[in-house]
């Protein structure tokens, strides 16, 4: 009894002893985790907190909104409309192929369409919204939202889209937007980092030289979402900017009417101011619908515009080289003046050809134009009489005036990524570029604007502006902006020039200016003898104002639309001595050897303010097709030259 | 000595609830109403099947434990191997015809209710081990012949619950033993010996372990190893209880749970959602809870005259510890994953039950602390 009590006493010491031990440990344990719990929750509490918002928020990014363009009376040429669209994200839809069979009968899709839908899905992550349908129509939209019920998963939604109210009529101007490439995000960055499935971007012309500005900021819808990557609810939604407006000097009314005269022509119309340089309308044709790019082009369109042989796709304003044939008599004839070549009373007789080193070089006029001086020749084109002054001149001394004048370089610096400079050529150029010698007779057809003489419509457009300015540079543009100096101070700053002797022009001098006075700038004088652009401007006028001027049928006797003008047939082959007998109509040569027509004029004649080219690829002569076009944009333009002032004193008072 | 027991036995129903445990019970009304408020959550703020269905088990086991409380704790001496042995049966028919859910053959169907006996066992085992060696001389204990029978009574239910297979509660079960056979006074050198051979061992049994055991071993030590896969599960874990901060997102805030990152979150993973939502204030909170209970169990313990009182209490009070630093070790990624439950806490009746089982023999013994059992 007494040894069991004492084992039992000490049983109960053994086990009181190792339940002590371990509430020890129990201590040391339980501390431990107090001390987990504090380092996870209070050391390490920002760090946890931003991996559970980590994993709970997702933002979904929401295609910009593009900026618009304006003409210069603040239409809209390209904005935004309204769209149903109808979007569906993938990961949100029990079963997809259930709820596309559905919508495709609802829709009534093609099996073409719809594969391509399937074949989009798996192509992104299942998150990212896949569209549908782009542009819905009303019915089409009414529909889904009637059957929406049955559509789990699907969203009708309304988005905005690019617009061009105007068509076909600003196509080259501001090119078109479409579906982003590949190229498009590895070419510019900034696309790139606000990219969302179906944003568009600028693919040609101002739409893609100002992507940039235009692109906007996306907009944020910040959801809360489960594990399995489902929105639970809308958090945030952060409205993204629009991108910047940008406001052309363009008119529409004259735009239009450019479109409309050069309706199943191909050719070109600029029109441009003679001072400020701004382009008042630039239009070229065939032209196309740029809103069918839109929502990707469909085959059977794609084909009309590509095959179609007078290349709508081309800027020819900008893009399209020709020779530009007699209208850049009035700056040869100027050159010779400049050059002390001959003076305005040198004769030549002209009997209809030329004979040279055993080459005859034919007048336009078969019959000759007999005695004539300059201002006869150029009055009535007279070509032999500018193949004398051109051999007298020579190339070389051509192409510095003509140079200055805007032939053979851009007119735009950097503004259309599609702008050619064109080519006025000379003997170093050839030498360089074809590796033979020049030969006298082709100053002789360079004198009458064939040979290698390449130009755009837009700077025979330029051309005829400097001249008409009294022969001073000017600066085109197309895009209005608050910096724009004003027509009387251009005026002025170029009756400044017109004194003061040409000095020492430093680069550094004058890129520091621009700095200080953004938009300053010189309007230098291109002549050495004001009296010899006179010359030429008055003999301009006479060829449309005279009896026998070139383009005398197409002139306007009111003093108000009263221009002056030069007209050009360009040749597009060389004519054999059969041809030349036969003396065809324009009707009777097949269409790809008909001649090009030119008309270059400025006006109104006694206070200039514009200038103008038309264009009219293979359109015969440019007394016949491209005079009586030009008479028509001259007249508009006066018309609307009042209101075009109005407009921009109001704006002049604002700055 | 006669007279002393005479007396006990003789206890009105008044003077047995009058020395009723009223901390304890307390302390498990409060983790019940925290446990019921927490699955409430789970079910994302409504009144769903989970919250029902727990409160209902509560409800029912708690007025269950106050009945058994009421038992003699002689009644509990007498028929602690039978309990032993009914449940041991209640495996074996487990492994024969269990149910078998999510990869484990658990349950078995009593008709009323599905019973996992594998988390009776863990009581059972104790009550067991505290009337083994109740009478036992302490010279005796580590006796050979003590040893081979105690091992057999704790190897056999660990290799019928291995062979379900559950890991996590053989393992719980084999801790619930060895502590009583320390308890008990069993040499220290057997338990340095088992040590040492299970840690030779270690390499052996790591190559009979199921391929997604050792994933969550490895993920335990990199859980960045595959953040979506077998470290899944501790990553959201300790984003959910390291955001909770110090006062946490909130009653049924919690984002990671309710936006469902967070893995059973009603059973093993039900402390990472409370300590989401009521942050460090409200863990610490409940771990003070959990203290005084167990507190109150050895407490208990140390007051009863009979050693299978005692060793009982002192037994459970140790494994109910353990289960919880073991569920919270691992939430808290201080151990890899094995399945145990948070007593009272987590979503599961027979866990429930065998917690209610074990208070109510806590609470007889407070009740009969004089008695004692030959």
């Amino acid at each position: 009894m007494f040894s069991s009590n004492d084992s039992n006493v000490r049983k109960f010491n053994t086990i009181n002893r190792r339940v002590f031990i371990l509430s020890l440990a129990k201590g040391v344990v339980f501390t431990g985790i107090l001390a987990r719990l504090f380092t996870l929750q209070i050391s390490d509490n920002k760090k946890y907190l931003t991996l559970s918002d980590k994993n709970r928020l997702r933002e979904w990014r929401l295609p910009p909104v593009r900026g618009e363009f304006k003409d210069y009376f603040n239409n809209t040429i390209a904005g935004n409309t309204e769209v149903y669209q109808l979007h569906v994200i993938p990961e949100q839809v029990e079963n997809f192929k259930n709820l596309m069979v559905r919508l495709k009968n609802i829709l009534s899709l093609s099996d073409k369409e719809f594969s391509k839908i399937v074949k989009k899905k798996n192509q992104q992550k299942p998150w990212e919204t896949l569209i549908i349908s782009e542009n819905l129509s009303w019915d089409q939209f009414s529909k889904v939202n009637y059957y929406l019920h049955e559509l789990s998963g699907a969203k009708p939604v309304l988005s905005v889209a690019r617009s061009y109210p105007f068509k076909e009529n600003y196509t080259h101007v501001l090119g078109y937007v479409a579906q982003a490439s590949e190229k498009d995000l590895s070419d510019n960055e900034n696309v790139k980092n606000k990219h969302v499935p179906g944003l568009r971007v600028g693919k040609t012309g101002l739409e893609k030289s100002f992507e940039n500005e235009l692109i906007g900021s996306n907009g944020v819808q910040r959801y809360e979402v489960n594990a399995f990557g489902k929105r639970i609810k809308q958090l945030n939604f952060q409205k993204g900017d629009k991108g910047r407006e940008i406001k052309l000097t363009l008119d529409t009314e004259v735009q239009k009417l450019c479109n409309e005269l050069l309706a199943n022509k191909s050719g070109s119309i600029s029109v441009m101011d003679i001072y400020t340089g701004e382009v008042i309308a630039m239009h070229s044709s065939p032209s196309f619908d740029p809103n069918l790019f839109l929502y990707g082009i469909s085959y059977k369109d794609w084909d009309t515009i590509r095959n179609n042989p007078n290349k709508p796709l081309i800027n020819k304003t900008i893009s399209g080289l020709y020779s530009p044939g007699s209208t850049i008599k009035p700056v040869v004839a100027l050159s010779a003046l400049e050059n002390n070549v001959i003076s305005p009373n040198f004769k030549v007789r002209c009997t209809g050809k030329m004979e040279m080193y055993g080459q005859t070089y034919h007048c336009w006029k078969k019959k000759g134009h007999g005695v004539v001086d300059l201002r006869g020749a150029i009055i009535q084109s007279c070509d032999t009489y500018f193949y004398e002054m051109s051999r007298r001149l020579g190339v070389d001394r051509l192409k510095v005036t003509a140079s200055k004048f805007g032939l053979g370089n851009k007119v735009f610096n950097n503004l259309y990524k599609e702008e050619k400079g064109g080519l006025f050529p000379s003997t170093n150029w050839k030498k360089a570029n074809l590796g033979q010698g020049w030969v006298l007779g082709e100053t002789l057809i360079t004198g009458i604007g064939q040979g290698y003489v390449q130009t755009t419509p837009l700077q025979l457009c330029l051309m005829t502006a400097q001249l008409a300015n009294g022969g001073f540079k000017i600066y085109p543009t197309l895009i209005s902006n608050k910096y724009q100096e004003s027509f009387e101070k251009i005026k002025y700053k170029m009756s400044q020039n017109l004194v003061k002797e040409e000095k020492y022009d430093s680069s550094i001098i004058r890129t520091a200016e621009e700095f200080f006075k953004p938009g300053e700038k010189d309007y230098k004088k291109l002549f050495r003898n004001q009296e010899n652009v006179k010359f030429v401007l008055e003999a301009m006028f006479a060829s449309t104002n005279q009896w026998n001027g070139t383009s005398y049928k197409s002139r306007i006797e009111d003093p108000k639309y009263q221009f002056a003008g030069k007209t050009g047939t360009a040749q597009v082959k060389r004519i054999t001595e059969e041809q030349r007998e036969l003396d065809l109509e324009t009707s009777q040569i097949p269409y790809e050897d008909r001649d090009h027509a030119w008309f270059v004029a400025f006006g109104p004649y006694k206070n200039p303010r514009y200038s103008i080219s038309v264009f009219v690829e293979h359109g015969g002569s440019g007394s016949k097709a491209a005079a009586p076009l030009a008479k028509k944009v001259i007249k508009k333009v006066i018309d609307r030259h009042e209101e075009r002032e109005k407009l921009r004193k109001r704006n002049l008072v604002n700055i | 000595m006669f007279q002393q027991s005479s007396y006990t036995e003789q206890l009105t129903f008044f003077q047995k609830l009058k020395s009723f445990d009223f901390i304890l019970v307390a302390c498990v009304l409060i983790l019940g109403l925290i446990s019921n408020l927490s699955m409430f959550s789970t079910d994302g703020g409504e009144f769903l099947y989970h919250t029902k269905s727990h409160l209902i088990r509560f409800l029912v086991f708690f007025i269950l434990m106050l009945f058994l409380s009421f038992f003699s704790l002689r009644f509990w001496h007498s028929t602690a191997y039978l309990f032993y042995i009914v449940i041991l049966g209640f495996l074996i028919w487990a492994s024969l015809y269990g149910i078998t859910a999510s990869g484990s053959q658990r349950w078995i169907n009593l008709y009323f209710i599905n019973l996992q006996p594998s988390e009776l066992m863990k009581i059972a085992i104790i009550v067991c081990f505290a009337r083994f060696f109740h009478r036992e001389q302490i010279t005796n204990v580590s006796s050979f012949k003590n040893i081979i029978v105690s091992l057999a009574i704790l190897v056999m239910p660990i290799v019928l619950v291995v062979s379900q297979p559950d890991l996590g509660t053989s393992i719980l079960i084999a801790a619930s033993g060895l502590i009583v056979l320390w308890l008990a006074g069993l040499n220290i050198r057997y338990f340095v010996y088992s040590g040492l051979i299970l840690l030779i061992s270690f390499p052996f049994v790591i190559s009979f372990l199921k391929p997604y055991q050792k994933l969550r071993i490895l993920s335990f030590f990199n859980p960045d190893r595959d953040p979506l896969g077998a470290g899944y599960q501790i990553i959201q874990s300790k984003i959910a209880v390291g955001s909770g901060g110090l006062t946490g997102k909130g009653f049924l805030q919690g984002t990671q749970s309710y936006l469902e990152f967070l893995p059973e979150k009603h059973t093993d993973f039900i402390f990472t959602l409370f300590s989401e939502e009521h942050g460090f204030i409200g863990s610490v909170f409940l771990l003070i809870i959990y203290g005084i209970l167990i507190y109150r169990i050895i407490k208990i313990g140390s007051i009863s005259r009979s050693y299978f009182g005692r060793l009982f209490c002192y037994g459970f009070g140790s494994a109910i510890f353990i289960y919880i630093a073991v569920n919270m070790s691992m939430v808290l990624g201080l151990l890899p994953i094995v399945g145990s439950p948070l007593p009272i806490m987590s979503y599961g009746g027979s866990s429930m039950l065998a917690t209610m089982i074990g208070l109510s023999i806590v609470m007889s013994t407070k009740i009969y602390h004089k008695q004692i059992i030959n």
